[in-house]
């Protein structure tokens, strides 16, 4: 009895992979995980323009890059670096060069309950190094995420990498150095604006903008890839259009003009 | 090759051993030969990691030891530095990990021990410790290397846990799982390729050597 009624439990759960099978065919997208709290906004707003709804996927653009050239079914890829749009170019697997759609900003990040000062040339993170308030310091990894090497550009332009170096904690991508810098078990950190001005995050936190003189520009470039139909390229559009960069620039995405590339 | 990481990992994959050892042999013995009430829920327990996404312990230990849970101001209390981004909670995050690695190959191996040698042992007037020692671990030892070089091996390749809650802290947290990821996302695929050689062949000697010994076991004992 118990057998027959465990077979049952099993094969219920087994539905819904039949049931999904059916679905319709929704375009995906792959984008940065720094987009990940404003694309949302971005991709509703679309919707009620054109009734399209797409699917999202975010992650390290790296990982997005070399998915797409293992054959990964994005129809477009919002990348935070823009060399990975390059190497997709190359090899022939996009539409065009794309376009370059927002310059990204970083912001530093402190929990609400914490004291030391908190401004955009780090004197306040300096200080509190000085009196060894700060045991750890979280920023996404230097070496392959974007707002990473930033993040290391504005702390060695304000001198105080050697200082912070045995502190700091690397996050995988941009989200999780996010993550790192607001769970408490850091003093702080600095991740994309974008990230931390999102309602859930700003609310028990503190934000400061980090001036974009301090770090070469975070290009945030976008590219339509191949097998993109009519829905990603309407999309494509919208993310150029000035009602999307009023939304990006809640969230601190610079909206150069929208330059094409050849 | 990243030799800080393969030392660190080797680091983390001794201790781990040296703390599940006795973890081990208690609950291998105790699951082998007593019957007590809830015991398949406790064996079901022990297996959880087998199934559990390593998303799901690196959750609840990046809550559980953060800076700002009970655990983690208890062990800040204790030691005056955080469990979190630390060796020190990686080692945690391992030993939970490995449970069922460590306690599941004792286990079958006491279940395989005769129940008359070990009431022969009884009747010599062996101390429940002397039989353990002289009688129960001589006969066990395949199964004791088989959870030692598993529970080894397991630890060196785990990534999902450490990669939640580790931070990638040179020397501390960064193991060689870890410093692979970090190459592959640099595109340094030369680098990767031969930290991942060398861990597949580390691997596949280590796994070799325990079903050399289960082989060996089952013609001793026919």
């Amino acid at each position: 009895m118990v057998i027959k009624w465990l077979s049952v439990y099993f094969l219920a759960l087994l539905f819904p992979l039949v049931a999904q099978a059916g679905q319709d065919q929704v375009p995906r997208i792959a984008a940065a995980s720094s987009l990940q709290f404003v694309l949302p906004e971005v991709l509703a707003e679309f919707k009620r323009q054109t009734g399209h709804s797409v699917r999202s996927t975010f992650g390290s653009s790296g990982n997005f890059r070399r998915q797409i050239i293992q054959g990964a079914s994005f129809e477009l890829f919002l990348s935070a670096n823009e060399s990975y749009i390059d190497a997709l170019v190359e090899r022939g697997l996009t539409v065009d060069s794309g376009v370059i759609y927002a310059q990204g900003r970083i912001a530093l990040v402190a929990p609400k309950n914490s004291t030391w000062k908190l401004d955009g040339n780090l004197s306040g993170l300096r200080q509190a190094l000085d009196r060894n308030e700060i045991t750890k310091f979280a920023i996404a990894n230097p070496n392959h995420a974007p707002f990473g090497r930033a993040a290391r550009e504005a702390l060695v332009k304000y001198d105080l990498w050697n200082t912070i170096q045995p502190y700091i904690v690397k996050g995988e991508n941009a989200s999780q150095a996010t993550q790192f810098s607001v769970s408490g078990s850091t003093q702080g950190g600095i991740v994309p604006y974008a990230l931390a001005v999102s309602p859930i995050i700003a609310e028990s936190n503190r934000v400061v903008l980090i001036p974009q003189s301090s770090h070469q520009p975070i290009t945030q470039r976008m590219v339509l890839l191949s097998s993109a139909g009519n829905v990603a390229r309407q999309l494509y559009d919208f993310i150029k259009s000035d009602q999307a960069r009023t939304i990006l620039k809640q969230f601190g995405y610079e909206s150069s003009s929208v330059s094409q590339l050849h | 090759m990243d030799t800080t990481a393969l030392t660190l990992s080797l680091k983390l994959a001794f201790w781990t051993c040296v703390i599940l050892f006795p973890v081990a042999i208690f609950f291998g013995r105790l699951l082998a030969w007593r019957q007590f009430p809830g015991k398949a829920w406790l064996e079901a327990l022990i297996a959880l990691p087998l199934v559990l996404p390593p998303t799901v312990l690196g959750f609840y230990l990046l809550l559980g030891m953060g800076a700002t849970s009970s655990l983690g101001q208890f062990y800040f209390s204790l030691t005056g530095h955080h469990l979190v981004f630390s060796f020190d909670g990686l080692l945690v995050a391992s030993v939970i990990f490995n449970l069922p690695f460590a306690i599941q190959p004792m286990q079958r191996a006491f279940e395989a021990i005769p129940t008359n040698i070990r009431e022969a042992a009884w009747c010599c007037g062996l101390s429940r410790f002397e039989s353990l020692w002289r009688i129960e671990l001589p006969l066990a030892w395949p199964g004791a290397m088989s959870a030692l070089a598993l529970t080894f091996a397991h630890t060196l390749g785990e990534f999902g846990v450490v990669l939640m809650v580790g931070g990638s802290i040179e020397g501390e947290t960064k193991t060689i799982a870890i410093s692979i990821y970090d190459r592959v996302q640099a595109f340094d695929n030369h680098t990767a390729g031969t930290m991942s050689a060398f861990l597949l062949i580390f691997s596949l000697v280590t796994i070799g050597f325990v079903y050399h010994l289960t082989y060996r076991r089952r013609r001793s004992e026919s």
